[in-house]
Parts: C-alpha cells; sequence; structure tokens
C-alpha cells in the first residue's frame, strides 16, 4: 500500500453517534472538514494520531489525504463519501448543510 | 410461524441486559474499542462509513405482520424512517446512535426477534426458500429444519470462534431459490422414495475466492442432521486456518484437505458424535414442525380475478412477473418487488412497511417473507384477492412488475455505507433500473448482481451479469463478469477484461444488450441461455468494442 502523502487530516467516528468527525485546530472533534487542522508534515500528523491511540470519544482514528486548495477537500472518493453522505439519500453531513440552506 | 418458547424470550432478554451494561461500560470509559468491538459486532452492532448500523436477523427469512410493523416502529424511533432488506434475509438499519442500541434490541425483543450472531465468526442466520412452505415444487418444507439449526447454532458453545463466519443455506423444492452451493453448507431436502433425507453441500463461496460447494453426503436421514452438522463444524473448528482470514472459510479447509478426506474426517466425527444426540433433538424438531402447519386456506369465488386479468394489463403483467404458483390450486405466492426503478434496491420505508404488514394481516394470513433478491414476499394468497392487493401495492408505489427483469437486481449497500467497500453499488442499480425501464419487458430474464468490493455481499459471481466495483488507483472502476448462475445450474461468472469507469460502464451494457437481443434465437431465449448456447467471447467483443477499434 502506497505511503499516505501530506497534507493530511485526521478522521474518525464519533463514539456515540458514529458521525464522521475531524480533529479541529481546537483539538477537539469537529463535524466539519472545514474545521480540520491540516497537516503539511506527516510525521508530525502521525505522531498526534498515536498521541490519540486512547481517545475516548471517537473510534478508529486515521489519517486521510486533503487537497492543498482552500477550503481543503478530500483526494479520494472515499473520504468525499464520508464527508458528503451516501448518494441515495439527503441523510449524512448533505442533510445538515441542506438545513442550513433552508433555514 | 414458530413462536418463541419462555426459554427463547428468557435467553434474548438475558442477552439484551448484557449487553446493554456493556455499552454502558464502554461510554464509562471502563471497555477500550478494542475490546468493546466484538462485543457489540456479537449483537450486529457495526460501525459503518457515516453511522453505526444494526443488522437484525430475520430467520430463514420469515416475519409476521406484527414484527413487521415493530421494523417500521425501530426505523421511525431510532433511524430514519427505513430499513434495508438483505441478500441473507435480514435487515439493517443504517444511522442508529450507540446509545440507543441497547434499547433497539428491546424492542425487538418484544416481537421475539434479535440481532444475536448477524456478525462474528459464528453460524450466522440460516437462510431459505422465499416460497417455502407454498411453492408448488416443494418436496418438504425446509422451515422446520432451518428453526432447528437456529436453535442448535445459537450461542452453541464450540463455534462462537470458529475460524470464520459460517451461513448455511437450505432448499426443499426442487428448484433451488437458496442458491444452496453459494454456502459454506447447502442443504437439499430429497424425499428418497418416501423417506425424507438431506444432500449435503459443502465449500460453497463467494467472496475473493468464488466456489461452488461440492456434495458431501446424500442420502443422509433427516433424523442425522444436527450430529451431522456437528460434526462438519468440529472438523472445520479444529482444521481450518486461523492465521490468514482471506484463507479461513471452510471453502479453503475443503479445498486443501480435499472433499476425500474432509467426507472422511466428518464420517469419523460423525460416529463418534452421533450417541451423543438421544433424541432430544427429534423430539424438538417434532414440536417446530407443529408451528409450521400450512394456513387455513379459503376458498373464495375467482371471478373478479379472472376479469381482472382480462381487464386490466398492469394487473395481467403484475401477475406474470411477480405471482408465483403456489402448493394449493387457488393460492399464489406474490414478490413484492422494492426495486421500483431509481430505488435503493432492498429498501422499504416504514409506510410501506406498515402497509405491506396490514396486507399480510388482511389478505395473506399474517406471513412474510424476505427474499435473498431483496424482495418482499406474501407465502399464501388466494388468487381471488390479487386484484385487492395490486391496488394496494399500487397506492404504496410497490407494485413495479419486474421480479427477474434487469431492474430486480441484487445489490449491497456499496460505499454509499459499508466501510469495507472499494466502490458504490447504489446508484450503478439506480441508473441500470432507469436506463432499462422501457426495454426490459423486452429483454426479458436477466439477473444483474452488483457488489462494491470483492467480498461478493451483492452475489455478483452469480449474476448472469455480474458487476464488481473495485478502486482503481483512485478511481470507482467496475469488472464485468457473464455465466454466473445462481440456481439449480449454479456457476462462477467469468470475467470479461479491463473493468469500465462509471462513465463507460452504462455504454458497455447497451452493447451488451444490444448484442444479446441480436444474437438470442427467438424472444423465449433468455440472455443466460444465449450465453451458454454461443459462449462468452461474441459478448466480450460488444463489451470491447471500443478497445478493438482503438
Amino acid at each position: 500500500m502506497a505511503r499516505i502523502k501530506a497534507p493530511v487530516v485526521i478522521t474518525a467516528n464519533d463514539l456515540l453517534t458514529g458521525e464522521v468527525v475531524y480533529l479541529d485546530l481546537a483539538h477537539r472533534w469537529s463535524p466539519e472538514l472545514s474545521a480540520a487542522k491540516v497537516f503539511d508534515v506527516i510525521d508530525v500528523a502521525e505522531g498526534e494520531l498515536a498521541a490519540m491511540f486512547s481517545e475516548a470519544d471517537v473510534v478508529g482514528a486515521y489519517l486521510a489525504e486533503v487537497s492543498t486548495e482552500s477550503p481543503v477537500i478530500p483526494r479520494h472518493y472515499r473520504e468525499s463519501f464520508r464527508h458528503k453522505g451516501p448518494s441515495n439519500y439527503f441523510h449524512g453531513k448533505q442533510a445538515a448543510k441542506d438545513a442550513e440552506v433552508a433555514a | 410461524m414458530y413462536s418463541y418458547q419462555e426459554f427463547d424470550r428468557a435467553f434474548v432478554r438475558a442477552r439484551v441486559d448484557q449487553y446493554r451494561d456493556q455499552v454502558k461500560r464502554r461510554l464509562e470509559g471502563s471497555l477500550t474499542e478494542d475490546e468493546f468491538k466484538p462485543l457489540r459486532l456479537m449483537n450486529g452492532v457495526y460501525l459503518q462509513l457515516h453511522a453505526y448500523m444494526l443488522r437484525v436477523a430475520i430467520p430463514y427469512g420469515t416475519l409476521s405482520s406484527c414484527q413487521m410493523r415493530q421494523l417500521a416502529y425501530i426505523a421511525d424511533k431510532w433511524d430514519k424512517g427505513y430499513g434495508h432488506f438483505t441478500t441473507r434475509q435480514n435487515i439493517q438499519f443504517n444511522w442508529p446512535r450507540l446509545v440507543d442500541t441497547p434499547d433497539i434490541l428491546d424492542a425487538l425483543a418484544d416481537v421475539d426477534m434479535h440481532a444475536i450472531q448477524t456478525s462474528g465468526n459464528t453460524i450466522r442466520n440460516v437462510t431459505t426458500d422465499q416460497f417455502a412452505g407454498a411453492a408448488l415444487d416443494e418436496v418438504v418444507d425446509p422451515r422446520p429444519y432451518a428453526e432447528l439449526i437456529r436453535q442448535w447454532s445459537t450461542d452453541h458453545p464450540e463455534f462462537q470462534f470458529l475460524p470464520r463466519k459460517f451461513k448455511i443455506a437450505i432448499t426443499g423444492a426442487a428448484e433451488d431459490r437458496a442458491v444452496i452451493r453459494a454456502h459454506d453448507i447447502g442443504l437439499q431436502l430429497v424425499d428418497y422414495e418416501g423417506r425424507i433425507g438431506f444432500k449435503v453441500f459443502v465449500g460453497g463461496g463467494l467472496g475473493r475466492t468464488p466456489i461452488i460447494g461440492q456434495e458431501l453426503v446424500d442420502r443422509l436421514p433427516a433424523e442425522d442432521l444436527l450430529p451431522y452438522l456437528e460434526a462438519v463444524l468440529s472438523v472445520y473448528n479444529l482444521a481450518g486456518r486461523r492465521d490468514n482470514k482471506y484463507k479461513a472459510r471452510i471453502k479453503i479447509t475443503v479445498g486443501a484437505m480435499g472433499i476425500d478426506k474432509f467426507r472422511a474426517r466428518v464420517g469419523e466425527t460423525f460416529q463418534r458424535l452421533r450417541g451423543a444426540f438421544n433424541g432430544q433433538d427429534l423430539a424438538v424438531l417434532g414440536d417446530i414442525q407443529k408451528s409450521f402447519a400450512p394456513p387455513h386456506y379459503v376458498e373464495k369465488s375467482q371471478e373478479s380475478y379472472f376479469d381482472a386479468l382480462d381487464d386490466d394489463i398492469g394487473f395481467r403483467k403484475w401477475v406474470e412477473r411477480n405471482v408465483s404458483p403456489h402448493k394449493h390450486p387457488t393460492y399464489a405466492s406474490v414478490t413484492i418487488s422494492l426495486k421500483g426503478h431509481g430505488d435503493t434496491p432492498g429498501d422499504a420505508s416504514s409506510d410501506q412497511m406498515r402497509a405491506i404488514a396490514d396486507l399480510s394481516e388482511r389478505l395473506a394470513h399474517d406471513e412474510l417473507r424476505v427474499s435473498h433478491e431483496q424482495n418482499i414476499v406474501l407465502p399464501h394468497v388466494a388468487q381471488a384477492d390479487l386484484p385487492a392487493i395490486f391496488r394496494a401495492l399500487k397506492s404504496i408505489g410497490l407494485a413495479t412488475a419486474n421480479v427477474g427483469l434487469i431492474s430486480d437486481i441484487i445489490a449491497c449497500p456499496g460505499m454509499d455505507y459499508c466501510a469495507l467497500a472499494t466502490a458504490r453499488s447504489i446508484p450503478i442499480a439506480q441508473d441500470i433500473a432507469l436506463r432499462y425501464a422501457s426495454r426490459e419487458a423486452e429483454i426479458g430474464h436477466m439477473q444483474i448482481k452488483i457488489s462494491g468490493c470483492i467480498n461478493a455481499c451483492g452475489h455478483h459471481h452469480l449474476g448472469h451479469v455480474g458487476i464488481l466495483g473495485l478502486d482503481k488507483a483512485g478511481v470507482e472502476n467496475y469488472q464485468i463478469t457473464l455465466g454466473g448462475s445462481a440456481g439449480n445450474d449454479a456457476a462462477i461468472g467469468q470475467k470479461m477484461g479491463r473493468g469500465f469507469n462509471v462513465d463507460e460502464l452504462m455504454p458497455a451494457l447497451d452493447r451488451l444488450v444490444d448484442a444479446y437481443l441480436a444474437l438470442r434465437l427467438h424472444e423465449g431465449e433468455i440472455f443466460a441461455e444465449t450465453v451458454k448456447r454461443l459462449g462468452t467471447v461474441s459478448f466480450q467483443e460488444a463489451l470491447y468494442v471500443i478497445d478493438q477499434a482503438a
């Protein structure tokens, strides 16, 4: 498997709800990719990931590659689907975004 | 239908209480995820891409209307108002919160249901013919044996940590509608000159190493079923590999050992174990069989049925596609297609579930089935009631007359939900169904099966046309196989060549369909027969015509 390349974010699933979350600049878990802390150096990201091995609030934290653009977007389609939600129903994060637009 | 006894109820409630405590300890932090994961999986709770997923067992695909209503209630209260029926005759809820899962399991226990052994390296839900107890071609009703196996395998102390998961399917009909030879053990009930017995197949399975099961024994007396199954599982438990999960299924064990040696070891073990079964299993079977008595058939005037056949072309087409012959001459079995054009295969909304439950209670002897093709079945319907059922289904968008057609697609959840998937399945199925909606009657019987990864939950190997979604250098890519079959002539499809990107896939399928229509001898020759007659070369050329032109 090819070694992951920076820039990356740290992502996981929320323990209580299973929702996709991202580690943000304040070292909290955010549901928004736009709030994620972007690591430009892979060793730093891996170090941070290792430090949260026993993180209690989330499950299965790992590094995900993102673009260098701003706002960042996932580089792999799997992460895009996690970021947006499923394509058959607006039940994932896209539902929350729709609600925001409607409000 | 089998009804829970006090023992069953106490057992299921105890498991819910145990699980509730495990969730509490996880949320308090006294269990790590590594410690908790196998415990939640033993209760059917997975963590998928966007959320947790709860897989609920529907034993051999059989439901009452009350149970279906409870599934609708769960969908509304703790999920997003729908459920997904699977190829293993189960239902999955895609959005439960972990903290709610103990309450959901309690709600299931209220109607004698559970999620035990829907995951993990144990014996999973036993599956069978969706028309069991009703089919015209049935020799013996397999459901009592399926229930016996369920009781024997549930929490069986020796088989909770097998080398890998273990799937058993059973049929009692001439036509195999349970895909028995694609299971770890496949059981076929046979009437041997007045004596009921089993033909036993072993080592079937799909996934990354697809294999059609081999015959292990013929004429196994029905009374020897449990000791023989216990012998097979015991041999596998000891000889199966635990060092490599990709080589841990029984198909690999049988392949490595050879069927003759495996059969001999099972035979030795069976002789040793047989004495330990003192007849209690047969007494239990006798009680179970009483629960599966046929319904009290009602004779009704069929005039309105024949009138509707004459007058209503939509009804007539629906009967031709979705209604199957019943062992009672004035009854039929109805398949409710969960494959409306553009819909997600296998999904039903809570409103649809309740409407189906009402129909079942009112007009179908309170029985429902889930088919491995991800449709719902009313097994016992008086033909006189078919027009009323058609009208009711039409009013809730479930009267699509497409069973067995190109839009009646098996599709796994794929990368829209599944954490293991390498590509999406659902939008591909939706696109195909919409694309061919106006041509599907002309195309005729064609089974398309789509999997979003090599694990093959969508049975793509067995499709007349199989589609496997893969990740090719960061792009979704779809491989096509042809020549598969899920019936009595079970066969693994052959891979045709390089995969297609999403924008190439539909044009490739167009070329495939057009080639079939041009090559078939007559309208009655179905796609699978044309492929069998001609081989795959002509179709391969149609698929890759652009490659050749380049």
